[in-house]
């Protein structure tokens, strides 16, 4: 198998970032909140991305916030797929009227642009990582619920699974042995882009001030920190938006790859 | 009736409905989730009597059912209710920022729309050809960045190292029109830059789609140039998924709006709702929440509308 060398790129800093996010405390030169210079040193031999608003080394905030941002997106990510994904096969395999109410509430929910739903939902709950995953997951679910369920009602009209509803199999079965291993395909090429979502929207909520609450650091916090230094020509909250990018684009040259290896394996169609 | 117009009617009434589910979920959804909002204006060191009374004011006693319906009447008669953080009308405080936001939002419509159309015609001219691979290389990158990252890109480029444009977009009653627009400027810039790349892919595929018909190859083979072709036999039949496209994005408009309002300091919707989200003032999240919900399926409907009527099938029934 050759893989690509944009793929390649892709894989290797998306690999980097997550050995950094997992081994932030060894990688990080310094504490995430420990104050060690002046107020917007520039990059020196001492602080590698220079300092921020209030004098913290900005590589070791850079590696740290990383470290919640990536795991926020994942946890919203595996929350929106488990729930997504079964509920969607649910719904197709269920059919009537178990698909019909699940499907309308999604509509639902999917009419509301999701950043104003999640504002809406912030302004009453308490701002804390758990909520975060729970909200963000829960909104992105209606979207892999879309998909699992598109993907699904083609698989579930297929004859081995006529053969194993008539062997009297349960729900579980037919979900899990019968559907779950024929579309893992289009859904492992959708959770690339799905995962590039919720960091995103991560970042967006914490850049808004509605995300992450400090002293807690991610992404998009820091560069909500750091933004008033652009008006002087301090360009440190440019770093944390460069790496959202950089993330964010090499996850998407991974499931380009992914996605462009399913669809020609299934005939073009996912 | 004519067909057509049933459609088009059956369509607008089911958006109407989706409007009406939609504030109940704003509404009851939110009166259903954990939490006091009494409780949350007042903090935890609140004395019950205070409680009690607050919950009285704001008619949290009552059942949530009749609050919604209160609500309900309240914003179909043009009442959004009264802040909570300062005691002013919610709708008064709106109507400046409303037409402060559509302002922003239409400019970078009337940009990206042409433009996106246009390039995404180029693209597909000369699909595959080095055209075609930086527009698409440009536009790749710039749907892996987040709204305000785009916006402090722009921002510190074009504002702080160049001097080009004002970093704030001040806009104040009485404003001339031109001093109007090199305020907004820049959060227009990145609005169409957010918008752009979506559209211009999706009407590049929209014609590439088309190009693969046996009647683009007859008028290949008619010898007419490729962008003529493109032009008058491609486009007219790749118009409603284009339409389409152009109204998702300007729903999408809605939310980038929230953020670089933010990013620019600009005094529009998005910075009112997202200010009010701190501050724990639910009837003005709902009520702004509601506002964009309205825009947002709007356009929806309107994109529906349009490619019902864009369908000659449609229109010229047997």
């Amino acid at each position: 198998m050759r893989i690509p060398i944009s793929a390649l790129v892709g894989l290797f800093f998306t690999g980097a970032f997550f050995l950094a996010a997992i081994f932030a405390p060894l990688i990080a030169p310094y504490g995430m909140a420990e104050i060690v210079g002046g107020v917007w040193d520039p990059a020196s031999s001492t602080h590698w991305l220079g300092t921020d608003a209030i004098g913290r080394d900005l590589l070791s905030r850079m590696i740290y916030g990383g470290q919640t941002t990536i795991f926020v997106a994942s946890a919203a990510t595996v929350l929106s797929f488990t729930l997504g994904s079964v509920l969607g096969f649910s719904a197709a395999v269920a059919g009537a009227w178990v698909d019909q109410g699940l499907s309308r509430m999604v509509d639902l929910v999917m009419a509301i642009p999701a950043l104003i739903l999640a504002l809406v939902i912030l302004s009453v709950l308490p701002v804390t990582l758990t909520v975060l995953i729970l909200v963000m997951g829960l909104l992105d679910a209606t979207r892999v619920f879309r998909l699992a369920r598109a993907v699904a009602v083609d698989i579930t009209v297929m004859d081995y699974v006529e053969a194993a509803r008539l062997r009297g199999e349960g729900w579980a079965w037919i979900i899990f042995r019968e559907i779950l291993p024929n579309a893992l395909s289009p859904l492992v090429a959708e959770l690339g882009l799905r995962f590039i979502f919720a960091v995103l929207f991560i970042s967006t909520l914490s850049f808004l001030g509605l995300g992450v609450q400090p002293p807690l650091a991610d992404w998009g916090g820091i560069v909500k920190e750091n933004s008033s230094g652009l008006v002087y020509g301090i360009p440190a909250a440019l770093i944390p938006a460069f790496a959202i990018a950089a993330l964010a684009i090499s996850v998407n040259l991974v499931a380009d790859w992914v996605l462009s290896r399913t669809t020609s394996l299934k005939g073009g169609r996912g | 009736m004519h067909p057509v117009l049933t459609l088009v009617v059956q369509r607008i009434a089911l958006g109407l409905l989706l409007l009406l589910a939609v504030s109940a979920v704003i509404f009851l959804g939110v009166a259903a989730l954990p939490g006091d909002t009494a409780q949350a204006i007042l903090g935890q060191s609140a004395t019950p009597q205070a409680l009690a009374n607050l919950r009285t004011e704001m008619g949290l006693d009552q059942p949530a059912l009749t609050r919604y319906f209160n609500w309900l009447g309240g914003i179909l008669t043009g009442d959004l209710g009264t802040s909570l953080s300062n005691r002013t009308d919610i709708a008064a405080a709106i109507s400046q920022r409303l037409g402060n936001t559509l302002f922003l939002a239409g400019w970078a419509a009337v940009i990206s729309v042409p433009l996106a159309i246009l390039l995404g015609l180029l693209a597909a001219r000369y699909n595959g050809r080095w055209p075609d691979k930086l527009i698409s290389g440009a536009t790749l990158s710039t749907i892996s960045l987040p709204e305000f990252v785009v916006g402090y890109i722009v921002l510190y480029f074009l504002a702080v190292k160049w001097q080009l444009f004002p970093s704030v977009a001040m806009v104040f009653p009485g404003m001339g029109m031109m001093e109007r627009l090199n305020a907004v400027i820049l959060p227009v810039i990145v609005l169409v830059l957010v918008v752009l790349a979506h559209m211009m892919r999706m009407t590049r595929a929209a014609i590439l789609n088309v190009m693969q018909s046996a009647y683009i190859e007859t008028a290949e083979l008619k010898g007419l140039t490729p962008m003529r072709v493109i032009w008058r036999h491609a486009f007219p039949n790749a118009v409603a998924p284009v339409v389409n496209v152009v109204m998702l994005n300007l729903a999408y408009l809605v939310v980038g709006v929230v953020v670089v309002e933010v990013v620019f300091v600009y005094p529009g919707m998005g910075q009112y709702l997202v200010d009010h989200v701190a501050k724990r003032d639910l009837p003005v999240v709902q009520a702004v929440g509601l506002i964009f919900a309205a825009v947002y399926i709007g356009l929806n409907i309107m994109a529906d509308v349009i490619s019902i009527l864009a369908n000659p099938r449609l229109r010229h029934p047997k």
